[in-house]
């Protein structure tokens, strides 16, 4: 190593580029420790001093479970359509095909959220009052379809359909991406063993893209729990604990609940808001984690065997 | 791929084929053709005629379903179950791209009749009923994602620039990375409450403002504006940083000078689908921004309107009558949906242009 000549302009270049990338790291702690600072109060505020009148437990218990309920939900019906379009898009579509479809996947994660909510509010939700009488009537012995079947469809079931078609894009995107990094070799040794294509999917695609799948759920997990504007302008809800996704009355979710309440909150309320977000925080930031350690693995495994 | 998977034709007088027991023949062409088209047909008759789209899809994957049935009769269970689920995959995109038509063709039919002149060039001032506009709501969304582009795109980019140019990649460059992930998944409303928590400390309770918004709005863009850039950063190939090098010239000037030129296009379309992403979100903005009806233009002076708030408070309080309102929200949801969609094109567009790679 040679002597190397210290210039002004390095070091106020190098400087100004590692506090931008310092900003990173106190803007998270700024936001764990303002929420935290701002959602005390709120926390142990008694039942009379906010305008919910219930101690902050009570309050947050059924919105965290609104929030996870939501989310689930939205999960469950999102995942086999992402994994079957990623499937499209990465190994049925003709080649040429497969770009402009994948356009038209990404083109449904532009639309605003506020654009989605609408959608739900007014169009969604009258279309879904047939299929609720259906359902009430049918399948009604289920406790989910219990009913009453709500008269305006602004219901859970509705709330987790605008939400499952909004992460869809972003559960698409890394999907393709895993599916797309499949071997090449274990697919053509599939085929040449005389495996249909669905069983070379089986076989050569899904074991390798398992872990994948997981962390993309998760990732879009995330996305969904923390959605607000869907949920808040679809959703009617009440505040109780229900896992009946046709009625009426529904749990409301944290960040929807936000949403429609704050700007009527005044002293201690706003701070009991602020802690259900803190909550809200905990949870994605803890999802989020969760997943981008899962993603992390593969990459590591995939060093090692070079 | 499918050449792979045709079996060689037998010879009509030779003995019978060991993998193809007595009673499977290929099925005819002409016959899976003859299903997928009038799957197809069934598929357009839903939705152009009185029988509904729903019932339209419905009656089109039955149909589609013909095909595994008669691949059953005709080649076996293995290769029924494979065209069965060849018609799942085409299901499941088609399952995706309903929601897609639904929603654009509500909003442009909806909001289309709406837009004109004096709709883009009035506020909502002293407007009861019929009448009124967004200018507010534009020229707030204007200012307010404005101002968030200022505060993310030089951190974003400085912050790309560490982590590619001067770190060793060692756990400090891991650890920013993962954080800038892990950033990427806060939702929206808590960087509206982060920017409340912030001004109330300096200002006061109640604190509504439009800078409090392109802050909030900001700890959402900059870890997009981050990734992009990384990976644009990258793609710059070390012999041209190497070459400066070795021509004497400073670590900095090589930045400014060779790898942030060779890298602006990528990094700009990278900026402008962060804005296209920040620009409708509804959430933060209602919490820290607020709503009103006129002309704001003060970042630090109350309460500011923006489009996706505009059109959220339009719907969920609409007054009396409440037509004109609902009309005018999604005139502004068609509104945020052109200018996201032209952001879109924009970063597309400049991507294509400039990037080397593509045009070959």
């Amino acid at each position: 190593m040679s002597k190397t000549i210290q210039r002004p302009g390095d070091t106020i270049f190098r400087g100004l580029a590692q506090s931008a990338a310092f900003v990173i790291l106190v803007t998270l702690a700024a936001v764990a420790l303002f929420l935290t600072a701002k959602g005390i109060p709120g926390i142990t505020a008694d039942a009379d001093q906010v305008k919910h009148g219930t101690t902050f437990a009570t309050f947050v218990i059924p919105l965290v479970f609104g929030t996870l309920w939501a989310a689930l939900l939205a999960l469950v019906f999102a995942t086999p359509i992402a994994i079957g379009v990623a499937l499209f898009i990465s190994h049925y579509a003709p080649r040429r095909l497969s770009g402009p479809i994948g356009y038209v996947i990404d083109l449904l994660a532009a639309v605003p959220s506020v654009v989605f909510g609408a959608w739900g509010m007014m169009t969604l939700a009258p279309a879904m009052q047939g299929p609720y009488a259906w359902l009430e009537e049918n399948l009604g012995f289920i406790p989910l379809f219990a009913g009453p079947a709500s008269s305006t469809g602004r219901t859970m079931l509705t709330a987790a359909l605008v939400l499952a078609i909004m992460i869809l894009p972003i559960m698409t995107a890394l999907c393709r991406e895993i599916f797309l990094q499949t071997p090449r070799l274990n697919e053509e040794a599939a085929l040449a063993l005389g495996a249909t294509r669905w069983e070379m999917v089986r076989m050569s695609v899904f074991p390798h893209a398992k872990s994948g799948i997981i962390s993309a759920a998760m990732l879009s997990l995330g996305r969904a729990l923390g959605e607000t504007m869907a949920v808040a302008m679809v959703l009617s809800a009440s505040g109780i604990i229900t896992f009946n996704v046709i009625s009426s009355t529904n749990p409301s979710t944290i960040a929807a609940n936000i949403a429609l309440s704050f700007n009527e909150a005044s002293g201690l309320t706003v701070n009991a808001l602020i802690a259900t977000g803190l909550v809200l925080f905990v949870i994605t930031f803890a999802v989020n984690f969760a997943a981008r350690l899962l993603i992390g693995s593969p990459k590591r495994a995939k060093g090692a065997k070079k | 791929m499918t050449s792979l998977l045709t079996r060689p034709a037998a010879p009509s007088a030779g003995p019978p084929s060991l993998n193809r027991p007595a009673g499977r023949r290929p099925l005819p062409q002409g016959l899976t053709a003859a299903i997928w088209a009038t799957s197809g047909l069934a598929l357009a008759t839903g939705f152009l005629t009185d029988l509904g789209g729903a019932r339209g899809f419905g009656l089109a994957w039955l149909i589609a379903m013909l095909v595994p049935l008669a691949s059953l009769v005709f080649e076996g269970r293995r290769k029924a179950t494979d065209r069965f689920v060849t018609v799942l995959v085409v299901t499941a995109f088609m399952i995706a791209v309903i929601p897609l038509v639904s929603i654009l063709s509500t909003v442009i039919a909806k909001g289309a009749p709406v837009l004109s002149a004096e709709f883009f060039t009035t506020s909502m001032r002293n407007v009861v009923g019929e009448g009124g506009g967004i200018q507010h709501a534009m020229l707030g969304t204007l200012i307010i994602t404005g101002f968030a582009t200022l505060i993310s795109v030089p951190i974003g980019l400085f912050a790309a620039i560490y982590l590619i140019e001067y770190s060793d990649g060692g756990p400090t460059a891991r650890g920013l990375r993962f954080l800038t992930d892990v950033m990427t998944g806060i939702p929206s409303i808590v960087a509206g409450l982060f920017a409340y928590a912030l001004f109330v400390l300096i200002f006061g309770e109640g604190i509504r403002m439009g800078l409090g918004g392109a802050v909030a709005l900001s700890v959402l863009m900059i870890p997009v504006v981050i990734r992009s850039s990384e990976e644009m950063l990258k793609l710059v190939p070390n012999e041209l940083r190497e070459a400066s090098w070795a021509l004497g010239v400073s670590r900095w000037r090589t930045i400014v000078k060779v790898v942030l030129p060779t890298a602006l296009a990528g990094i700009v379309t990278g900026v402008t689908l962060a804005i296209a992403r920040v620009i409708g979100e509804t959430a933060p903005l209602l919490i820290i921004a607020g709503m009103t009806d006129s002309v704001n233009t003060n970042p630090l002076d109350g309460r500011m309107a923006t489009l996706p708030v505009f059109a959220y408070s339009a719907l969920m309080n609409p007054g009396v009558p409440p037509q004109p309102s609902i009309d005018r929200a999604w005139g502004a949801a068609l509104t945020l949906l052109i200018i996201v969609m032209l952001l879109n094109l924009v970063a597309r567009g400049i991507s294509y242009l400039f990037s080397p790679a593509q045009r070959r």
